[in-house]
């Protein structure tokens, strides 16, 4: 034996000993490797046969593609009835929303896309012009579309005291000058009397001020549209339905729940033991009531409670009763990510002098939503296909529309139903599936900074 | 301890009758303790004698339960604002680095500057390059902290907090959770900042560091200080019993 060995040049790399390129490759690989690999792909693909040949069966090639009625269909039975959904699909997209008006849905519509997917791609620039347009430009032009706005508010506070409209008729497009005369001297008011409690806590009047009479100029500036007169009818809700009602709950709900989540679960771990167990009692009861329970609560026992005149929309009390009901649920998963952060960035950002807000929205929230990107979206889309228990509550949305629309006897055919589901299923999927994938995305995402995220750790 | 309103004005830290509990553990006893401006001091002992809890207690990280803590002459009570103030002028070095995972090494640096300082971005920026450039890792700044080595996110650390212009820094074990070859790094930065007058308290276990920089050596067991001495004295000639035993085992 030698003393010592001593290498004196480094190796050179070498090519990895199984080279497999190409699409045979491939498939022998992936598919014919070993006789149970064989196996396996002869039962998938006789199982494959099975499901899939009926189903492009009747969706493609047995279907009735043209007809005017039931006629066309009232002979086929292993294929779909096209001809019915294409009969129905206004009222399948809208509802009942009327014919003339529909350009108004169709701008709501194109505007969510337009400004939401720039939002979903990470590279589009202006973020935050984009962010500020879609959560809180578009939900007011949507409603001002979609109703036809022109509200006017009879009172705002001090309205219940004294009759202004007594006094003051004038009237400028539509805005009342009674209410805006009551909006403005009960928000200066009320705004006085926070600034003076505010100032027993050690918060300076002015400051006070200044955030209360912010707040309420831009509550005026979102309430305004909804006052003004566009010259647009008013659609009752009554008469929208179809996907148009499916996509307003559902993305009421997303929008909602996300804050009032976050919120409740900062509630639920809060120091402060009146903050936290209102958070978890709010929680803790939203989860255990079914979501049909909450709808049916909203919608027919709610007004008993109301004080008289109260009289909310049925619509709007079932998106109140879902975006609660769904933000509850989120609470749960944004808690899974805060717990998930290291205590030494709560430690580090104290250390700092950074406050507690400031902590949270610029440290602990960034980090928590990333942790539970796939949780979050799960919830949206569990939300997303909730959404058809409005039915429960006699708002039409696709599937009710849809189901409604089987009981006319111009379309009774024998596949009018499975035709009528196919086409709910393949939009439904189309969203839930689209939500999944850009969940994906994410994920992949945040995992690639994740690799830059990770701490050395000894 | 001498007079406390004599020495207000002169002290950086001011702690008197200082007791802490975990539960029914008594962490902190008895703790008396006065550092001077420009004071260095270096906090040794056994793992669970305390030392971290006690320079915690300085920026309220943990909250002592009875006896006072004086700050740069604001003492610390339950009054959130004064504490925010307290821990904005009093920069603190973890084991475990703690940066901002999802922010760059210069968002790291800047992020409190802007939000409790005021400071625009701009100045915030060019104030964060000049001490990523003092810890020399400036061409680091536009990296994710987990791209850096163990030494360098500690250094970054250090320029984190001294971003904030603090009047005190508390190190607790800097050196603890990194690979031998880092080290030093990390003690030549803490070193050099030594050299300038900062006021500091390190926590550490690198006794030879604690001989050069130390103006004084603290030793702690079960929560008490047993031994405050300087540092060739305390290396030389250790006064008390656990001392002795203590510079046995670390320095064999």
């Amino acid at each position: 034996m030698s003393a010592a060995f001593v290498r004196e040049q480094t190796l050179p790399p070498r090519a990895a000993p199984f080279a497999a390129t190409g699409a045979k490759a491939w498939v022998m690989q992936r598919l014919f490797a070993t006789p149970r690999d064989i196996a396996m792909t002869v039962i998938g693909f006789a199982a494959f046969v099975l499901i899939a040949m009926p189903l492009i069966r009747f969706l493609f090639l047995d279907a009735v593609w043209r007809g005017e009625n039931r006629d066309a269909c009232a002979h086929v039975l292993t294929g779909a009835c096209w001809p019915f959904v294409a009969a129905k699909f206004n009222q399948f997209i809208y509802g009942f929303y009327p014919l003339d008006q529909l350009w108004r849905p169709n701008i709501v519509f194109a505007l969510g896309a337009v400004l939401l997917v720039p939002l979903a791609i990470p590279s589009a620039p202006l973020k935050r012009l984009n962010a500020l347009l879609f959560f809180v430009v578009y939900p007011v032009v949507s409603f001002v579309l979609l109703t036809g706005g022109n509200l006017n508010p009879e009172h705002f506070i001090l309205g219940y005291v004294i009759r202004l409209e007594d006094h003051v008729d004038f009237v400028w497009h539509g805005m009342r000058a009674a209410f805006w005369l009551d909006y403005a001297f009960s928000s200066l008011a009320l705004s006085l009397a926070v600034a003076l409690i505010g100032r027993v806590f050690g918060t300076p009047i002015s400051t006070a001020l200044k955030v209360m009479v912010g707040f309420f100029a831009l509550l005026a500036l979102l309430i305004a549209p909804t006052d003004a007169d566009f010259g647009l009818s008013w659609v009752e809700t009554r008469e929208w339905g179809g996907l148009l009602v499916t996509l307003v709950v559902a993305v009421t709900g997303i929008v909602a729940a996300l804050p009032i989540g976050i919120l409740l679960a900062l509630g639920r771990r809060s120091e402060m033991r009146l903050v936290r167990w209102a958070s978890v009692a709010f929680i803790e009861f939203w989860r255990g009531v079914p979501l049909i329970t909450v709808l049916f609560f909203a919608t027919y026992m709610l007004p008993l409670f109301l004080p008289g005149g109260a009289n909310i929309e049925r619509l709007v009390r079932a998106l109140i009763g879902v975006a609660l009901f769904s933000g509850a649920y989120m609470a749960e998963v944004v808690r899974g990510g805060l717990a998930a952060v290291p205590k030494g960035q709560y430690e580090s950002a104290a250390a700092l002098g950074l406050g507690y807000w400031q902590t949270m929205l610029l440290i602990i929230l960034p980090q928590a939503l990333t942790n539970v990107i796939p949780g979050i979206v799960n919830n949206f889309i569990g939300l997303f296909k909730d959404t058809t228990l409005v039915q429960i509550v006699a708002i039409l949305d696709l599937l009710g529309q849809i189901r409604s629309a089987f009981s006319d006897p111009n379309w009774a055919s024998p596949t009018t139903l499975y035709t009528g589901f196919a086409f709910a299923g393949a939009i439904y999927f189309a969203f839930c599936f689209a939500m999944s994938r850009y969940s994906l995305f994410l994920e992949r995402r945040a995992g690639a900074s994740q690799l830059r995220m990770e701490t050395n750790r000894t | 301890m001498s007079d406390l309103a004599s020495v207000q004005g002169a002290s950086a830290v001011e702690m008197s009758g200082v007791n802490k509990w975990f539960g029914s553990f008594h962490v902190l006893r008895d703790i008396d303790l006065t550092v001077k401006r420009g004071e260095r001091i270096v906090i040794c002992g056994p793992s669970g004698s305390g030392k971290s809890t006690l320079i915690r207690c300085i920026n309220r990280l943990e909250e002592h339960q009875e006896g006072r803590i004086i700050v740069d002459g604001v003492e610390l009570t339950s009054d959130l604002r004064s504490i925010d103030a307290i821990r904005a002028d009093v920069g603190m070095v973890f084991q475990q680095f703690n940066l901002f995972p999802h922010l760059t090494i210069l968002e790291n640096c800047t992020l409190a500057q802007i939000w409790v300082r005021r400071r625009p971005k701009a100045q915030a920026e060019e104030i964060a390059m000049k001490y990523l450039t003092r810890v020399r890792i400036p061409e680091q700044a536009n990296k994710y902290p987990a791209q850096l080595s163990g030494g360098q996110q500690q250094r970054v650390a250090i320029a984190r907090a001294l971003c904030m212009n603090p009047k005190i820094m508390l190190f607790d074990e800097p050196t603890s959770a990194l690979d031998p070859e880092m080290i030093k790094e990390v003690l030549d930065t803490i070193r050099g900042l030594a050299e300038d007058g900062m006021t500091m308290l390190i926590v550490t276990h690198e006794m030879s560091f604690a001989r050069q920089v130390a103006d004084r050596i603290i030793f702690m067991d079960e929560g008490q200080i047993i031994e405050i001495n300087r540092p060739e004295e305390f290396f030389a000639h250790p006064k008390h019993e656990r001392t002795k035993r203590f510079l046995s085992q670390i320095l064999d």
